[in-house]
């Protein structure tokens, strides 16, 4: 009995997933949502911004939360700067179309670039998670701790070269940040994501690096995780201290925030609808399992905390970048 | 090697083996439409696995990556459309024989070599996986740069006449591939359009600058009447091709061999894999002339190569959490979601979901090779159909394949675009393949040199981090000989060309 239920599983699961592959979306306005709900990511499939996307909108279809599913749509390209400009351009305002935000990537492009997008061109629905960077050095480096990379820097000008997820990604900022902070020249090199920026470092091709806790996380073993950039602690690795502990002036501002949003111009009575239900669904058991298993971590906040933290990261990030904008 | 056939019959039980079968025939079926490349198909898998057992989950994504790599070949010979990037070299003699009336043969080679190259990555990757990752982490800037050159200088080879149509059109691709935001200082390239903002992406490259020329060539014949050949079920075929097919054994070693090699550094993906194996075998041959008119072993050293190249690309990603291609990172958050953390301990902790898993891997290459050959019977259909529903079929594949990608209208603009320019340059000669193998190199050689130049200024110097080292002095001495031989090559051609005039 139980044999043929998981064929029975499997055939449906494989059934569901070619009509997505073909599948369609659309439809008007009544009770929303009426049909399923397109989520543009703006990288590419199986980077962890869509494979965390995926887990925490696969309850959406539950009659408690949306009733219908979410169907994600990766819009990759320009280190994100494709899919947030589509949505704002093309997207339709009827709530049928969302996007999945990364703060600080966003907010420092739409202030570096001439985007179509900034805080106020979407409106915020809520915060699913939060993946502060950390400072890590190759398992053989002679660095054990950040006095000692700072040292070596003092005294090496330029030499200390650090690899990040990209250009004005969290890593970036927490780059810009420390380097600020120290006073010390230290040499940025941006990768296409944090799985070869992590890669550079483990293979000791480059000196350090800051990447995801998460990633550094499940790498621990072939690195050294020097500090976290963040305010307090992470429960992941509770040994390691944050910059503040240790004098440096590096505060959050360099934490992915990732979450869910809609662009500006879409009614209220679906931004309420949606930023009631969104918060419920992404604390639902079968997600943080989910979440939890794959080594993601969770940080749900409301619409309204959302919208206080982005005004004040551009506020800060207009700061740090000035003199960097490009045309 | 022992636990790997102490927990082989994992694999056996029969939901697995469902899972298996069905996977590897949607695979084959995904990976013949173009656009749907290895890499899309296990992408939108991963989230329909959430709710399967984790070796239920991993033998799907197993299963559909080993069958689209092969499936890709499929609308590569009969329509002249690589289902994806890895399948470029399979067409250049795939096609030609499809269009002499030997498409089942042509499949028959295809799927008989994929077969071939697939249990010998399959064997590299079980025999030989820790001393072999820690090669990969040996691959840095320089030499990734070096093996971008190395791909360039096949580029010469792959223009079916004159070597240097085939340089101009590599050279165009790469300056095409520099559309875009540079990827070290983030500054706009070449960005006059909206629609080139997010650069020009392979995958509609691929399409456009195959098929639509394609299209418009048999737009060109509608008006006239043309003979063609009555194309009928090939009887008693499969045994010969079996035969003949094993009979070439360098062939099938060297695209091995170079698919497998390639398979384990990361980031170079299988797209290269099958057109350096091409090249390697044709170099080889004695009759390099007849390459690129339906030569069967063109087909079988593309083939066997990018299928070799799927083992070897889990070796980084299963041990290290490198992934090897762009589809073994995909597989990656396939993993994550079960909880499976790649790392040397995934073979300690998880050794059951992991060798169920490479055993389904294993198990998936032969149910791809006997689908795949009951399928290619119907393969004389396809080629029998009236040109005016074939360029009916072909557009709706190509805006649809270019669409899918990115779900974006400005691809298929770019794809029409640079497809028109392709039939124009085709009337002058040039061959679509270096131009697609520019826009794959271009960023690659691009990118890794910027960043090696950063590191080196900080270190020891841009001259001695480029060209010290034995890893880069063995990937130059490759692109030295490669260029060398092809200028011999060309020499001797002249040398015959002018004894026979005289």
């Amino acid at each position: 009995m139980k044999r043929n239920e998981s064929v029975l599983g499997v055939v449906v699961t494989l059934a569901v997933a070619m009509l997505v592959l073909f599948g369609t979306c659309g439809g008007a306005l009544a009770e929303y949502p009426e049909s399923p709900v397109s989520l543009v990511v703006a990288y590419s499939p199986g980077g962890a911004t869509d494979f965390q996307a995926r887990i925490v909108t696969m309850m959406a279809a539950k009659e408690e939360y949306l009733g219908q599913p979410i169907v994600i749509i990766n819009k990759p390209g320009a280190g994100g700067q494709v899919g947030w400009n589509w949505c704002v351009q093309k997207g339709t305002r009827d709530g049928y179309t969302m996007l999945a935000y990364n703060v600080p990537h966003f907010i420092a492009q739409s202030i570096v670039f001439r985007t179509k997008y900034n805080i106020r061109k979407f409106e915020p629905v809520a915060n699913w998670g939060a993946d502060p960077a950390v400072l890590i050095v190759p398992k053989d480096s002679p660095f054990n701790s950040v006095a000692d990379l700072l040292a070596y820097a003092r005294k090496n000008p330029g030499k200390v070269t650090m690899t990040g997820a990209g250009l004005y990604v969290g890593h970036h900022i927490a780059f810009l940040q420390f380097a600020k902070a120290t006073g010390v020249k230290l040499t940025y090199i941006p990768e296409k994501g944090g799985v070869p920026a992590m890669q550079s470092v483990v293979a000791g091709k480059v000196k350090a690096g800051f990447n995801n806790l998460s990633d550094a996380y499940r790498n621990r073993e072939r690195l050294k995780i020097l500090a976290v950039a963040d305010l307090q602690r992470h429960a992941f690795l509770p040994d390691v201290k944050t910059f503040k502990e240790m004098g440096i002036a590096v505060d959050d501002s360099s934490v992915n925030f990732r979450g869910v949003a809609f662009p500006a111009g879409v009614p209220q009575e679906v931004i309420a609808k949606a930023a009631d239900v969104f918060p419920r669904m992404f604390k639902d058991k079968k997600t943080l399992k989910k979440m939890k298993a794959s080594g993601s971590p969770v940080r749900v906040m409301s619409r309204e905390q959302v919208k206080a933290m982005w005004q004040e990261r551009e506020q800060y990030l207009k700061g740090l970048l000035k003199g960097l904008r490009k045309r | 090697m022992g636990e790997f056939l102490q927990y082989f019959p994992e694999a056996l039980t029969f939901v697995n083996l469902l899972t298996l079968v069905l996977g590897v025939i949607g695979g084959l079926i995904l990976g013949a439409t173009p656009g749907l490349s290895p890499t899309m198909a296990v992408a939108l898998l991963v989230p329909f696995t959430f709710h399967m057992e984790p070796a239920t989950g991993l033998i799907l994504l197993g299963a559909v990556y080993t069958a689209t790599v092969a499936g890709g070949a499929i609308s590569a010979i009969l329509i002249n459309i690589p289902g994806a990037p890895a399948n470029i070299a399979t067409l250049l003699d795939g096609h030609p024989m499809a269009k002499q009336g030997k498409s089942q043969t042509a499949l028959y080679f295809c799927f008989i070599s994929s077969l071939v190259g697939g249990l010998f990555g399959m064997l590299i990757m079980v025999l030989f996986t820790p001393p072999l990752a820690k090669i990969a982490l040996r691959f840095g800037p320089s030499e990734m740069f070096w093996i971008a050159i190395f791909g360039i200088s096949v580029m010469a080879g792959l223009s079916s006449g004159s070597i240097i149509k085939g340089l101009i059109g590599g050279m165009f691709g790469l300056l095409i591939s520099t559309i875009g935001y540079s990827p070290l200082l983030g500054t706009p390239r070449f960005v006059f359009l909206d629609v080139l903002t997010g650069g020009v992406a392979i995958v509609p490259a691929l399409i456009g600058l195959f098929a639509i020329p394609q299209v418009f060539s048999l737009v060109e014949t509608l008006g006239r009447r043309i003979e063609r050949p009555d194309f009928k079920p090939e009887k008693g075929v499969l045994l010969r091709t079996i035969v003949e097919n094993l009979k070439m054994v360098k062939t099938l070693g060297i695209g091995s061999i170079t698919g497998s090699i390639i398979g384990i550094i990361p980031g170079a993906g299988g797209q290269v894999a099958g057109l350096i194996a091409y090249d390697q075998v044709r170099k080889f041959s004695r009759k390099p002339e007849s390459f690129g008119k339906g030569n069967p072993q063109g087909v079988a050293a593309a083939e066997s190569a990018n299928n070799a190249m799927v083992g070897p690309s889990l070796i980084p990603l299963l041990t290290l959490s490198v992934p090897g291609s762009p589809t073994a990172a995909v597989l990656l958050g396939g993993l994550l979601i079960h909880g499976l953390f790649p790392g040397p301990d995934l073979f300690l902790n998880n050794a059951q979901v992991t060798y169920t898993f490479i055993a389904s891997l294993v198990l998936a290459q032969v149910a791809m090779c006997v689908f795949g050959i009951a399928m290619s019977r119907y393969s004389y259909m396809v080629m029998s159909v009236p040109n005016l529903f074939m360029i009916a079929a072909v557009t709706v594949l190509a805006v649809f394949g270019t669409y899918s990608v990115q779900n974006s209208f400005d691809d298929v603009i770019v794809m029409f675009a640079l497809g028109t320019l392709m039939y124009i340059g085709r009337k002058f000669g040039f061959s679509p393949a270096p131009v697609v193998l520019g826009i794959i190199l271009g960023p690659i050689a691009e990118d890794n040199y910027l960043k090696g130049k950063l590191i080196a200024e900080t270190d020891v110097g841009v001259f001695s981090y480029f060209f010290t080292g034995a890893m880069n002095i063995i990937i130059i001495l490759l692109c030295a000989a490669s260029i060398g031989y092809s200028i011999y090559g060309e020499i001797k051609a002249y040398r015959k060309a002018k004894e026979g005039g005289i």
